[in-house]
């Protein structure tokens, strides 16, 4: 037991050790300062020529969020199509069916929002051009997305007034070819060094060692599992994502994994001090995500080694913990903290099953979705933190008696109108698609529909009622681990969580970008002794009262009706 | 909106050549060199492939050391773990009545020392391993049925646990697969 616990220090250690000096890398690449990665610069020329791009044209806010949404919009139709007809286009070794449009549907939004939540199997699912062209691709632009956004954001904290806040075109390339596509191959050759599959070839067929006749799915997984860590995206190659052997072969890979899809949201953390020069104030955003995650970590690890109390009862000492869902070669304690972490920074790729994790981890498990913006995704985590930031700075302003300001620029009734309608929105569509889909489990049970609303639940009782709101949660938190014995490939599941994960991902760029754009342009005004100052404890400690506050209220009521339930049922 | 369309186009067909063409094909290229060369290990045992190395097979019979129970019944053409809550009557059913079929066919077994892996099935599915003690409860069935002495199998499972990696990190295991083509090679 005592590995187990080095295994889960040393994996958070190293994080945070790399994290710093990536964090001071990213600054210079975003800054145009030289970096070790100059070496890049003939391919990003090559790639502004053939793209039709001039990379020296910095545009304002509302010139970037239209070529970043352009853009986003040519990748969803193009992989809604490809998913359409997966079926009869090559590199289909396997006969696997195009996706019906229901399912295409949700797939193409799904990865196009850096979600992943996946309402297929990629065993039975996807051919290996949809892995390859569509999930793949969609993994690595879709996290270039989040981090070009928030570079935008960064601009709107320099303290001269500016029309323009950069190039989103330039932001996206470069957040590719200087980090996240040097940073994949490095992981999916260590991946594959370990015995992750990456050939073209397809299904085996052996004999087992007993005499059963087994197939054995394989395909170019190694590279597509690199990014999904990377850029917290989240969706598995297999059915199982990282718990599969193939996916996530050993502890080496699994603490390869766990490091790679942490460090760019801590990284950006610590970019963001570099960017404006002010590092304090990155430690204070970073101590607040810390104590947020330990929050949530330690009731889940001490609750995974606890066991499961009613197999205790049936005299099992489980003395490893709760094992079911979870695979021998991670154990119950590596399983647990990758459950946290995947759920804070909306990966949402998982090493066991969240559908089997004890009550009390399920509802962490949930509450770090709510939050979303402990860490967070690349990108978009700093973006959720930037909107509880300005309610923090918009109500100790009034608290205190002096004008709310962010770095010497006045936070006025437009930019908390933004914030707050962004942080209403998600309860309302969390709770809202809930509601919805509780309701048509009660009342249409028989609808002739894939599968029947009746036999969606794969558990009674409050666990059930945990599945949906599990599902709803994932998708607004663009999270996309699952409690995964939802039968959610049908109609209702496939348009509804499609057009949640659509506004649960652009309301949170839109809003902060907007917001952004709205203070860089105003007038900046050194800070005095009359300001309120952001980088103390104190301010941290508002921070985390206002995220604490908001989603107590927005959602305690929904968790108190499913994990929070289960748990005392089963004490 | 129109004036970023074209961009928008072609930045996105460079990118799919970069991204979706030429890096999975440096990936697929190098890893020919890695031990499967890129096909996932397979375990061959007198000139026959038995299975993957990182791959669990269901053993489900007496003279093998058993592997845990499976939600896909060790189809590796999928994968999956039973998503049963921990509260699901039915699902405890199931676990109670794995917990008396593994008493049945190891007597004198107390309950206590059940490992939970052997009562709870994997996330994947697929699990290849046991923890040691999972394999070394199954001792002396196995001892029984082959006609093998206890010690010898503890000794053959001592010689196939694999520590924590650099025997610091994590938990040790044992891969069920190569200890039971051992046992098969024991005389």
């Amino acid at each position: 037991m005592s590995t187990e616990w080095i295994g889960v220090v040393v994996m958070y250690g190293l994080t945070v050790l790399l994290a710093i000096p990536l964090g001071k890398y990213l600054a210079n690449v975003f800054k145009g300062e030289p970096n070790a990665f100059d070496f890049m610069a003939p391919l990003e020329r090559l790639i502004y020529r053939l793209g039709g791009i001039n990379p020296h044209r910095d545009m304002n806010w509302k010139e970037n969020l239209v070529a970043l949404l352009t853009i986003n919009a040519v990748w969803l139709v193009y992989a809604f199509v490809l998913l359409l007809n997966q079926g009869s286009l090559p590199l289909n070794p396997d006969g696997n069916p195009s996706q019906t449009p229901d399912l295409a549907f949700n797939t193409a939004i799904s990865f196009l929002v850096n979600c992943d939540l996946q309402h297929y199997s990629g065993e039975s699912g996807a051919t290996y051009l949809t892995q390859l062209g569509v999930m793949m691709f969609l993994m690595f632009v879709s996290a270039a997305t989040g981090i070009a956004a928030a570079v935008l954001l960064f601009r709107s904290f320099m303290p001269q007034s500016v029309e323009t806040v950069g190039n989103f075109y330039v932001l996206f390339t470069k957040a590719i070819t200087r980090l996240l596509l040097p940073g994949s191959l490095v992981v999916a050759l260590i991946l594959a060094f370990n015995g992750t599959p990456a050939s073209f070839d397809g299904k085996d067929t052996i004999v087992t060692l007993q005499g059963d006749t087994v197939n054995v799915s394989r395909g170019p997984a190694a590279g597509f599992i690199a990014i999904k860590h990377l850029g917290t995206n989240g969706g598995g190659y297999f059915g199982a994502n990282s718990a599969h052997p193939l996916e996530n072969p050993n502890y080496l890979t699994n603490m390869v994994e766990m490091i790679a899809q942490v460090l760019i949201p801590i990284a950006m953390i610590f970019a963001m001090g570099f960017y404006i020069n002010r590092r304090k104030f990155a430690w204070v955003v970073y101590s607040v995500m810390t104590i947020g995650m330990l929050g949530l970590l330690i009731p889940t690890i001490s609750s995974e080694l606890g066991g499961n109390p009613a197999i205790a009862r049936m005299g099992i000492s489980q003395l490893t913990g709760a094992m079911e869902g979870k695979d021998v070669r991670f154990g119950a304690l590596a399983s647990g903290y990758w459950s946290i972490v995947t759920t804070i920074i909306s990966t949402g790729s998982v090493n066991s099953m969240h559908d089997s994790s004890m009550a009390l981890s399920g509802a962490m498990q949930l509450l770090g979705m709510m939050v979303n913006a402990f860490y967070g995704g690349v990108g978009a985590g700093l973006l959720n933190f930037y909107y509880f930031l300005i309610i923090a700075v918009f109500v100790s302003g009034l608290m205190v008696g002096r004008t709310p300001e962010l770095f010497g620029r006045k936070v006025e009734a437009r930019e908390i109108k933004i914030a707050s309608i962004v942080a209403l929105m998600s309860a309302l569509l969390v709770k809202g698609g809930t509601a919805l889909g509780a309701w048509i489990f009660m009342k249409y049970g028989a609808a002739e529909w894939a599968v029947q609303p009746s036999a969606w639940l794969n558990n009674p009782g409050f666990h059930g009622f945990s599945e949906i709101l599990y599902e709803f949660t994932s998708a607004n938190a663009n999270n996309g681990s699952g409690f995964e014995g939802l039968g959610d490939n049908n109609f209702f599941w496939n348009y509804s969580t499609g057009i949640v994960l659509l506004l649960g991902r652009f309301l949170p760029i839109i809003g902060p970008v907007a917001i952004a754009g709205l203070l860089a342009k105003k007038k900046y005004v050194p800070e005095s002794s009359g300001t309120l100052p952001v980088d103390t404890a104190t301010f941290g400690l508002m921070i985390f009262a206002v995220i604490f506050i908001i989603t107590a209220l927005s959602f305690f009521p929904a968790l108190a009706l499913g994990p929070l339930a289960e748990y005392f049922s089963l004490r | 909106m129109k004036t970023h369309l074209v961009p928008a186009l072609r930045l996105t067909l460079v990118m799919l050549v970069l991204l979706a063409v030429i890096y999975p094909l440096l990936v697929a290229g190098i890893s020919r060199l890695t031990p499967g060369g890129g096909q996932g290990e397979t375990v061959v045992v007198n000139g026959k492939v038995v299975g993957y190395s990182r791959i669990g097979q269901s053993f489900t019979e007496d003279r093998y050391f058993n592997s845990r129970p499976s939600a896909v019944d060790y189809n590796a053409a999928g994968s999956a773990g039973s998503n049963k809550g921990p509260s699901n009557p039915d699902y405890l059913k199931t676990v109670q009545a794995r917990i008396d079929t593994f008493l049945v066919h190891n007597p004198g077994v107390q309950k206590a020392d059940i490992p939970a892996e052997l009562v709870t099935a994997s996330g994947s599915g697929l699990d290849p391993d046991l923890s040691p003690e999972g394999a070394k409860i199954q001792v002396a069935r196995i001892a029984k049925v082959r006609g093998i002495a206890v010690e010898k199998l503890n000794q053959l499972v001592d010689s196939h646990t694999e520590g924590p990696l650099l025997g610091l990190f994590g938990p040790a295991k044992v891969n069920v697969l190569r200890l039971n083509i051992a046992l098969n090679a024991l005389k």
